[in-house]
């Protein structure tokens, strides 16, 4: 019985419930009450700790001579994002590798999305046309990079293919699985009213995929920002992209300034990342739940 | 079966209009299953015939044929209807639409103009009683309201034969109890013929004006039985002794048709 009464005292916020049988009862109440910052502690927690590895690597682990390879945070802030040299030529060259990985994430959905739907129209397209999608992943893309400069030029087209091909494979894949997420009922519902494939496609199975097709952009944006570093590494004609400067800072040994651009890339993923996950619970989330897995 | 004569439709049964006509039909799937051998079964307009068999007896192959889905192996089957309404045993709503999208899908599908397509579902959705949950999505929605959308998704089609795999298979025995008195009603005030699976032997008898019970492997007919109990019907009926003797009857054909 006391597991009636401890959701109305748990919300006060205490956090440290009794421990006992009971409270696994009372979890959902507890949680679904918790006041929002708490869902912030835990990764701040894992920020601090991280922070702190940093420093003891830096000034305990590294003498003074090498502390180039791990320059301690607080310079990273100061030669890095504070100088407004530094950290406009990290922003400049950071909007460039963001129209790449925009341009090339864009053609993966588009041409994904295509893939996958052909599949799902016949079992022997999909049985010609899935083993190229797993291959695609399989390639050794380093390997094939100079290549595409060779085909296409260096500069932005040549990214964007790199790109795609980097970024392609969740969304075919997701694509797939979600067509075929429909029931096989709800086909048959359709089938009876002898429904086209167009209706069947458009009414039934592209709903049905959308959350699949939602997860499958998400990871597909965090490659497409892989994928544009990568291409700048190597195609360093017209605009410089945050690749090319990264390289540069390399070369110059300038490592608190190359971790400020390590940074900010990776921020850039977390942002594309964090986008399609907001897409993705405003358009299915009202009858999907996203977060549930 | 013999009980009195108290209801007007089974006097006129025989010169009402057959609406689905099974004569020797088997199925034998490519894999070598035998699903249903010598079917013979009649659905005339008025009637509401209800199956009870062992799972796996050939219950919704039997349905899936009448509607079409699946052609038999052998034997003659005739329709006599294009509009058949098909009620699955899940509710089979898209989670993406509300109640009253859901509700007009299949008039939608039939290229139904949109005021149509609202006033079927308005009309429906009131039939089975779910005024005001019209912008619910499905997943608001309790199994047994699930169910009734379902439901009112078909009578949208005004179906003259309406064919249901146990519908209510998955529902509590009160929600159950009340839907079955809704389609009741809806039976009553629509009329259509219905083909209706089941596995509980109390709901064939309380819905239906015809039992027919099946066995299993390879699922035939062993029994049928008329209901002889009049159409606006009673629920009180459920507990007079001549219901009973009856479900009692179905129950034993049921057993022996077991072995
Ligand atoms: N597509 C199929 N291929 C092969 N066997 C099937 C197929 N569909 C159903 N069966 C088999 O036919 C029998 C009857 O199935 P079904 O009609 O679903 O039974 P019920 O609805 O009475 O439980 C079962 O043994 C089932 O395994
Ligand atoms: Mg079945």
């Amino acid at each position: 019985m006391s597991a009636t009464i401890n959701p109305e005292k748990a919300p006060t916020g205490t956090a440290s419930g009794p421990s006992g049988p009971p409270i696994k009862r009372t979890m959902p109440a507890v949680r679904a009450r918790r006041p929002r910052p708490a869902i912030w502690v835990p990764p701040m927690l894992v920020f601090l700790v991280l922070l702190g590895l940093w420093y003891a690597v830096s000034y305990l682990v590294l003498d003074e001579k090498r502390r180039f390879l791990m320059p301690p945070p607080d310079q990273v802030v100061t030669k890095g994002f504070l100088d407004p040299d530094v950290l406009g030529e990290i922003l400049a060259s950071l909007g460039q590798t963001a129209a790449v990985a925009l341009a090339g994430l864009a053609a993966a959905i588009v041409i994904g999305m295509a893939w996958g739907i052909a599949m799902s129209q016949a079992r022997w397209i999909e049985r010609s046309l899935f083993p190229y999608a797993v291959i695609l992943q399989c390639i050794p893309i380093l390997a094939l990079v100079p290549l595409i400069g060779f085909w296409f030029g260096f500069d932005f087209f040549s990214r964007t293919v790199v790109c795609v091909m980097i970024a392609l494979f969740p969304v075919v894949s997701n694509t797939l699985f979600g067509l075929q997420s429909a029931d096989r009922s709800q086909l048959e519902l359709f089938r009876l009213q002898n429904a086209s494939r167009w209706t069947v496609l458009t009414k039934l199975q592209l709903p049905a995929a959308l959350p699949a097709v939602f997860a499958g952009m998400r990871i597909s944006a965090g490659l497409a920002v892989v994928g544009a570093i990568v291409g700048d590494f190597f195609f360093r004609r017209g605009t410089p992209g945050i690749g090319s400067l990264i390289s540069n800072y390399q070369s110059r040994v300038e490592s608190a300034e190359l971790f400020a651009a390590i940074i900010t890339a990776s921020l850039f993923g977390v942002v594309i990342f964090w986008l399609f996950g907001s897409i993705s619970k405003f358009v299915v989330g009202a009858w999907y739940d996203v977060d549930a897995r | 079966m013999t009980a009195t004569q108290a209801a007007a439709p089974p006097a006129t049964q025989e010169e009402a209009k057959v609406l689905l006509d099974f004569k020797d039909v088997e199925m034998t799937f490519p894999n070598g299953t035998v699903a249903l051998s010598g079917v013979d079964l009649t659905v005339r307009e008025g009637e509401f015939v209800t199956v009870v068999g062992p799972s796996g007896c050939g219950k919704s192959t039997l349905l899936r044929i009448a509607s079409g889905l699946e052609s038999s192996s052998h034997g003659t089957v005739s329709i006599a209807t294009s509009r058949i309404g098909y009620v699955f045993q899940d509710a089979t709503l898209l989670p993406w639409r509300n109640v009253r999208a859901n509700v007009e899908l299949l008039a939608e599908l039939r290229k139904a103009s949109r005021a149509v397509r609202s006033q079927k579902a308005m009309e429906a959705i009131d039939l089975v009683g779910l005024k005001g949950f019209e912008e619910h999505l499905p997943r608001q929605l309790s199994g047994g309201m699930k169910m009734r959308a379902s439901l009112a998704r078909s009578l949208t089609l005004d179906p003259e034969l309406f064919l249901f795999d146990e519908p209510f298979g998955a529902l509590d025995e009160i929600t159950r109890e009340r839907l079955n008195d809704q389609l009741l009603r809806i039976f009553a005030e629509r009329r259509f013929a219905g083909l209706f699976i089941t596995h509980s032997v109390s709901e064939a008898v309380y819905l239906s004006t015809k039992v027919v019970v099946m066995s299993g492997r390879p699922g035939a007919i062993v029994r049928t039985f008329d209901v002889p109990f009049p159409i606006p019907r009673d629920p009180d009926i459920r507990f007079t002794p001549e219901f009973a003797a009856l479900v009692g009857d179905v129950s034993h054909a049921l057993r022996e048709g077991h072995h």
